[in-house]
């Protein structure tokens, strides 16, 4: 069953992220994205992580890829055109990120012994769910990045509206 | 024949979405029937009243008329994007209904045959659900090639954003009392006593729970946040080019998001299936008891309808810097506030 739902949810999100490359309209690529998106957060839930799988949909799918969709639609941005990219694409892109996925592969092919394995049916529905843990987690173990990364959010935040007052005096 | 535990597990589950699908899509007929008839008498008419005893049948007429309408697809749209925005917005109107449950526990063969699926973050999936319905509308506007619909999925859709924080925000409170994010759970932490624990009354969730229903009311679109529709501005808003099925999608979705609204309100400030008088009123055997509930939380969502009803014919639209000034400046930080003051008076409570 797991693998069932890892094989068709896998290959939906690398076909969503070929399309995204591939689309030459903008909202077509993002869309793709959603839906790339919305197959890591199935993945997700099909580990045990529903917080997190919950959290990947509101956050990512439901608002970051709402507003792209939004200020493509606003700008009306027209097909891209294609060009054959540029030639440092290709000696240093394909042969880097080749590089990378082996490096991937042979990192997690030698340490899945080590990594563990978790199944859908080990959570039964009403037990205790993983948002405790989640939360114990960070406002413990990891209080002081969870607190900066709020801070740069809030700067961020700062800076929109900064730029967004500028436009009004002018 | 023998089946085992997991045949009886996936058979009792299909039945239970094939009823669920079958009376959502049935209530958001009836709820179409109940608005204009609402609406007629409060506007001192009949409202409709041919088709069938009272005008009971009129539901079934409308579909007719939608299903046999020619289906129009203007040029120049973008078709397959034209094509998947009615089907998003009615597939997330409608899935989200199935974590509600709507009756209290009651377990057949080891399945709980009053809701779909218990899950244990529940609460997420129906918001995470509700932000992915944003794209049917957005979608709609978008690809229909019409200033008047993208105008209309532009309001939608920038009105969805700024109140999801508002109504994401004012359910906190409640997820804090009951220290949980299971429906199951949040439901069960306002039934010890009936109506005194429900979270409006005795949990003093009243400032989240109109916060939370100002912002239900511009999720769904609905009268007074009915902008992206607004006939006077904008023709129809994000629909306009659609008609016969299609439209009718987009019309199911309003309402079954409507439903989907007042199912969350009923769960998280109004005890969910539980009855007003706790257990004074419990009597009969577990089918008894299951009906009961059922009852009180049918009657909950009807008496929620009605409101929204009522609400769009006494209200007049907003203006949209109002909308979005309200729902920033207004009902944003308030629902901080009411996070603040229920974790605090809870720290408090923990500690005495």
């Amino acid at each position: 069953m797991q693998l069932a739902l890892f094989i068709i949810f896998a290959a939906l999100a690398i076909a969503g992220a070929l399309n995204l490359l591939l689309q030459k309209h903008p909202i077509n690529s993002a869309l793709s994205l959603v839906v790339v998106m919305l197959s890591l957060a199935v993945l997700y839930w099909s580990l045990g992580a529903e917080f997190l799988a919950a959290a990947q949909v509101i956050v990512y799918s439901g608002a970051i890829m709402v507003l792209f969709v939004f200020v493509i639609m606003l700008l009306n941005a027209g097909e891209e055109e294609h060009t054959t990219g540029s030639r440092a694409a290709y000696f240093a892109g394909i042969p880097g990120s080749l590089a990378v996925f082996c490096l991937l592969s042979f990192v997690f092919l030698r340490e899945s012994k080590a990594l563990g394995n978790v199944h859908m049916s080990n959570a039964p529905a009403g037990a205790m769910s993983n948002i405790a843990q989640i939360s114990e987690v960070l406002f413990t173990k990891l209080l002081l990045p969870f607190e900066v990364t709020s801070i740069l959010i809030l700067v961020a935040i700062l800076g929109a509206v900064v730029l967004a007052r500028k436009e009004e005096h002018e | 024949m023998h089946l085992t535990d997991f045949q009886i597990f996936l058979l009792l589950s299909l039945l239970k979405v094939a009823v669920v699908l079958v009376i959502t899509l049935t209530a958001v007929a009836y709820t179409v029937l109940l608005e204009r008839k609402v609406i007629g008498r409060m506007q001192n008419r009949w409202g409709p009243s041919r088709v069938g005893p009272f005008g009971l049948l009129q539901p079934l007429a409308d579909g007719i008329k939608l299903f046999l309408k020619e289906d129009l697809t203007p040029m120049l749209v973008d078709r397959p994007l034209f094509l998947a925005a009615p089907v998003i917005a009615l597939t997330c109107a409608l899935v989200s209904v199935a974590v509600v449950p709507f009756g209290a526990v009651t377990i057949y063969k080891g399945v709980d045959l009053f809701e779909v699926a218990n899950v244990n973050v529940g609460l997420l999936v129906i918001l995470g659900i509700t932000s992915i319905g944003v794209y049917g509308i957005a979608l709609s506007g978008w690809s229909s090639n019409n200033k008047f619909a993208l105008l209309g999925s532009l309001r939608a859709t920038s009105q969805m954003i700024s109140y999801e924080l508002a109504l994401g925000l004012s359910l906190v409170g409640v997820v804090l009392r009951a220290g949980s994010l299971n429906l199951r759970t949040i439901v069960d932490s306002q039934s010890a006593h009936g109506m005194i624990s429900w979270n409006i009354f005795g949990g003093f969730q009243f400032v989240a729970f109109f916060i939370y229903l100002m912002s239900a009311y511009a999720e769904t679109n609905r009268s007074p946040f009915d902008l992206p529709e607004a006939e006077s501005e904008l023709v129809a808003g994000y629909h306009t080019e659609y008609s016969s099925m299609k439209f009718a999608m987009f019309f199911m979705a309003e309402y079954a998001n409507m439903i989907t609204v007042s199912c969350v309100a009923t769960l998280m400030f109004f005890g969910g299936a539980s009855s007003p008088f706790g257990h004074l009123t419990d009597f009969g055997g577990p089918i008894a008891m299951g009906l009961q509930s059922i009852f009180w939380f049918l009657f909950k969502i009807v008496a929620f309808l009605f409101l929204y009803i009522w609400v769009r014919s006494t209200l007049p639209r907003f203006r949209y810097d109002q909308l979005m000034g309200f729902g920033w400046k207004f009902l944003m930080p308030v629902a901080i506030v009411n996070i603040i003051v229920t974790s605090l008076a809870m720290a408090l409570h923990a500690k005495v």
